[in-house]
């Protein structure tokens, strides 16, 4: 051990980018998978206002994370992105169309019905392909000397597809609860009837896949066997988080829901990991082998500690900026 | 099935995704220039105009930047999907490169484009003026860190390999290479008549319709300025530029030069027709000893040919021939364009010659054409390395990806490439031909979301309800009526129905900026 692991650090540090990926990123992409449901344009404009100021910094992380990747876990970076390489295309394809219906929706009338299916189709495109990269992560990667080895399909199994459909509804149900938070009249109301259900769907796939991975993958059950009871405050720490949401909603507060669903998405995430550690690509590939040379790690470390509280007080500004409800559109009905 | 290949369709889908990205930050980098100028010279002088042209090349500025991020996002990946034996490899060094560009330059772009773009009316005039300056100086940086990879992968320096893997051994060396000064000025002064043509073009296209004459002669003048010093100046560029390349990849150029053989007294070859088979033209026009001239100044210095290398390490001749033809015509013709205007500026008839604004008009594409035969030039001349002399092509490629799913992906990106452009350039066009005068009145900040395309209130397609101003389509209806409210309460104007006019919205900005102050 050197005097400081700088690769854990690291560790640290994509962990971190993802989980503000997904949290933040997530809302957004949620609201527009809500979209096709929602009732009518007034409350499609509401909850598109509630995101268009912070969307766009939301998708940095995700070049922050693709760029540190490569920087900080090379293997990582060049085996996954071939493993997945038609999931990361539509992730690419999803994201593009929804970024470009973001600006031409608010400034079109006769093509708008386009814009919205574009950024419908978009968010839930871009959402299932990510949650098709965790389902191939969880279920694991054929590497062959740090070359990925396995076919152009890998990715696409029932237990990937699940993933995908988790995530969609898991996605939806951050985006329906930052509505909550952001919206207020019919918008919200509509929005308080639709997040039960989410939670009730949501907490079903959490369950089915919480029992699918162990009881396909021996590793991930002797994982939980051995470290029992260690473990169990992940999914406690779910369940409570569950627990609170449907309370939270029938109350109808404002703010809880969408803190709830952030520290399910934290269990959640807490659990892959736990599950899968010490291995950036399951089931050969260490994070400690995945890693680039320590005096790169080093060189780029300097810069992310002398950016990084920079950027996340930059974003904190944007949303203190925008805090508050959206004001509702009168001009158009 | 050979004509699956996945190396040729990868270097294909770069190709196209890396030239559909390139066009934007290049225009993005000369225009940032250009508003920060402009916000400078208005913070001196006061005068109007300069803000007006500032507002209106911010707005085209605003739907380029964002085509530009949206294709950038795609960038970051390609890597990784199509390249991952090179980005494996290469990572120590490209790894930390590309992370300092999204560390330094992404975040100053974003933190202070929204300044740049919203806060006009909500920080003094002196912190807009720094916004945009540091939004120029972000696009430089960025253009600084994609140039220094970019100059790697043609003058690797600083690094030694172990195991297959390269280890940086100096990260001075490794990120100032031996071509990348030389490959910054050329693209940043690429990117400044890039900014000046279309400028010059669009100010143009006004002038030919009288419309707002004053404020778009400001800015034709100005461009032709920038057009004068810049043109020239990338001739002197290049030219080092070209004889720096000489030095360190000489088979590029003599792939750029059609010469097959090493020679002295080398031709200049002005149009031929390559044969690899043969190694030499079928056909050929040149000038005697020029090549040997421009190459070693001296009218029968030894020149060496393609011929050097055995066949499968030299580059595809044609291809790079005559890219690097296209660009060196239209630099030409650049040039000949900024001589032109000189001249009409002396004798006094700048603004009257309608030949001039017709052909600064068909120019806009130009540049853009001339940067993406440059782009080909450098780097098919670089092929059949990735990194030259260091590893190759095939070496790179993703070993897993097949003919079929290289396929799948090229088609699909120019299927979306092409709906996302068109939409962007239709749009782009809208504002254009509303022009500045059209601008509605701008709107109190806080209801402006914080993203690039926001602060352009042009309408996407055509729409009757966009005539009854107050109540205009878009979904900041009610900062619409709360400006409303302001304007009625600092100048009296109301409700702002009816058409605009360049004078009315001038006095109600007036007027507005003095209610808020």
């Amino acid at each position: 051990m050197e005097l400081i692991d700088i690769t854990a650090i690291w560790v640290g540090l994509v962990g971190l980018a993802v989980i503000m990926y997904v949290v933040l990123d997530g809302f957004d992409l949620g609201v527009g998978i809500l979209y096709p449901f929602m009732p009518d344009e007034r409350a499609r404009d509401d909850v598109m206002r509630s995101v268009a100021p912070v969307w766009d910094g939301n998708e940095t992380w995700l070049v922050l994370g693709g760029a540190g990747l490569l920087a900080a876990f090379p293997a990582m970076y060049s085996i996954l992105l071939p493993a997945l390489y038609l999931g990361v295309f539509l992730l690419l394809a999803g994201l593009i169309f929804r970024g470009v219906a973001f600006e031409f929706r608010f400034k079109s009338r006769r093509s708008r019905p386009w814009w919205n299916a574009a950024f419908a189709g978009g968010s839930i495109v871009a959402a299932a392909a990510q949650g098709i990269v965790i389902g191939a992560f969880v279920q694991g990667i054929e590497v062959e000397g740090m070359v990925y080895v396995g076919g152009a399909f890998d990715w696409l199994t029932p237990f990937t597809l699940f993933t995908a459909l988790s995530l969609v509804l898991g996605y939806a149900l951050l985006g329906a609860t930052w509505g909550i938070m952001k919206t207020e009249g019919t918008t919200q109301q509509w929005l308080y009837r639709v997040t039960p259900l989410l939670v009730v769907a949501v907490a079903l796939c959490l369950l089915v896949v919480s029992l699918w991975t162990p009881l396909t993958q021996p590793q991930v059950m002797e994982r939980w066997l051995s470290e029992w009871p260690r473990l169990l405050p992940l999914p406690l720490l779910g369940a409570l988080a569950l627990l609170l949401l449907w309370w939270a909603v029938q109350e109808r507060r404002e703010y809880l829901p969408f803190f709830a669903a952030i520290g399910l998405f934290l269990s959640a995430f807490a659990g892959i990991v736990a599950s899968k550690w010490p291995y950036a690509i399951p089931p050969h590939v260490t994070f400690d082998e995945a890693a680039s040379a320590p005096e790169s790690q080093l060189f780029i470390l300097l810069g992310i500690l002398f950016m990084l509280p920079i950027i996340i007080g930059y974003t904190t500004w944007t949303y203190w900026v925008f805090r508050g409800k959206v004001r509702p559109s009168t001009g158009y009905s | 099935m050979e004509a699956l290949d996945p190396l040729l369709l990868s270097r294909l889908q770069f190709a196209f995704v890396v030239s559909f990205h390139a066009i934007f930050p290049v225009f993005t980098i000369g225009l940032a220039a250009y508003i920060a100028v402009l916000e400078g010279l208005w913070y001196r002088s006061n005068d109007d105009r300069y803000r007006q042209l500032a507002e209106h090349w911010t707005r085209i500025f605003a739907v380029v930047f964002g085509m530009g991020v949206v294709s950038g996002v795609v960038m970051s990946f390609q890597f990784g999907t199509n390249w991952s034996n090179f980005a494996y490899a290469t990572a120590n060094f490209i790894g930390p490169i590309l992370s300092y560009e999204v560390l330094t330059a992404f975040f100053l772009e974003a933190v202070f484009l929204g300044i740049l773009l919203f806060g006009r009316d909500r920080v003094p005039r002196g912190t807009h003026l720094f916004a945009a300056c540091m939004v120029a100086i972000g696009t430089f940086i960025s253009s600084f860190w994609i140039l220094s990879a970019n100059s790697w992968m043609q003058t690797p320096a600083g690094f030694e390999w172990r195991d297959g893997i390269v280890y940086v051994t100096s990260w001075s060396e490794a990120i100032f290479n031996p071509s990348l000064w030389y490959r910054f000025a050329h693209v940043a002064v690429a990117s400044l008549l890039t900014g000046g043509f279309v400028v010059a073009g669009v100010s143009a296209y006004y002038l030919l319709r009288k419309r707002a004459v004053e404020v778009h002669r400001k800015a034709l003048s100005m461009a032709m300025w920038m057009i004068l010093c810049a043109a020239p100046a990338q001739a002197l560029v290049g030219d080092m530029h070209g004889l720096h390349t000489f030095e360190k990849q000489p088979i590029k150029v003599a792939a750029m030069e059609g010469n097959w053989h090493t020679r002295t007294g080398a031709p200049l070859y002005l149009i031929a027709w390559p044969d690899a088979e043969a190694e030499a033209h079928r056909f050929s026009i040149g000038i005697p000893n020029a090549a040997s001239f421009i190459l070693t100044h001296d009218w029968h210095g030894e020149v060496p040919g393609l011929t050097e290398v055995p066949a499968a390490e030299r580059p595809p001749v044609g291809p790079v021939f005559w890219s690097f033809r296209v660009m060196l015509a239209i630099g030409f013709v650049m040039i000949a364009v900024a001589l032109w205007g000189a001249w009409l500026r002396w004798r006094g008839r700048l603004y009257e010659s309608r030949a001039l604004h017709r052909v600064l008009q068909w120019m806009i594409p130009a540049p853009f054409v001339a940067v993406l035969a440059g782009w080909f030039v450098t780097e098919i001349g670089r092929s059949p390395w990735l990194v030259y002399g260091q590893m190759s092509l095939s070496e790179g490629v993703t070993p897993s990806l097949t003919g079929a799913m290289a396929l799948a992906t090229l088609i699909g990106y120019i299927v979306v490439y092409g709906i996302i452009f068109w939409a962007g350039i239709y749009y782009l066009s809208r504002i254009v031909i509303k022009g500045p005068e059209g601008y509605a009145q701008p709107r109190p900040p806080e209801i402006y979301p914080l993203r690039p395309m926001a602060v352009v209130d042009v309408s996407f397609d055509d729409d009757p309800g966009a005539e009854t101003a107050g109540a205009e389509h878009n979904a900041y209806t009610l900062g619409e009526s709360r400006s409303a409210e302001q304007r009625t309460g600092s100048d009296g104007v109301g409700g702002a129905g009816g058409p605009e006019g360049p004078d009315r919205d001038r006095e109600q900005r007036g007027g507005k900026r003095h209610g808020v102050d």
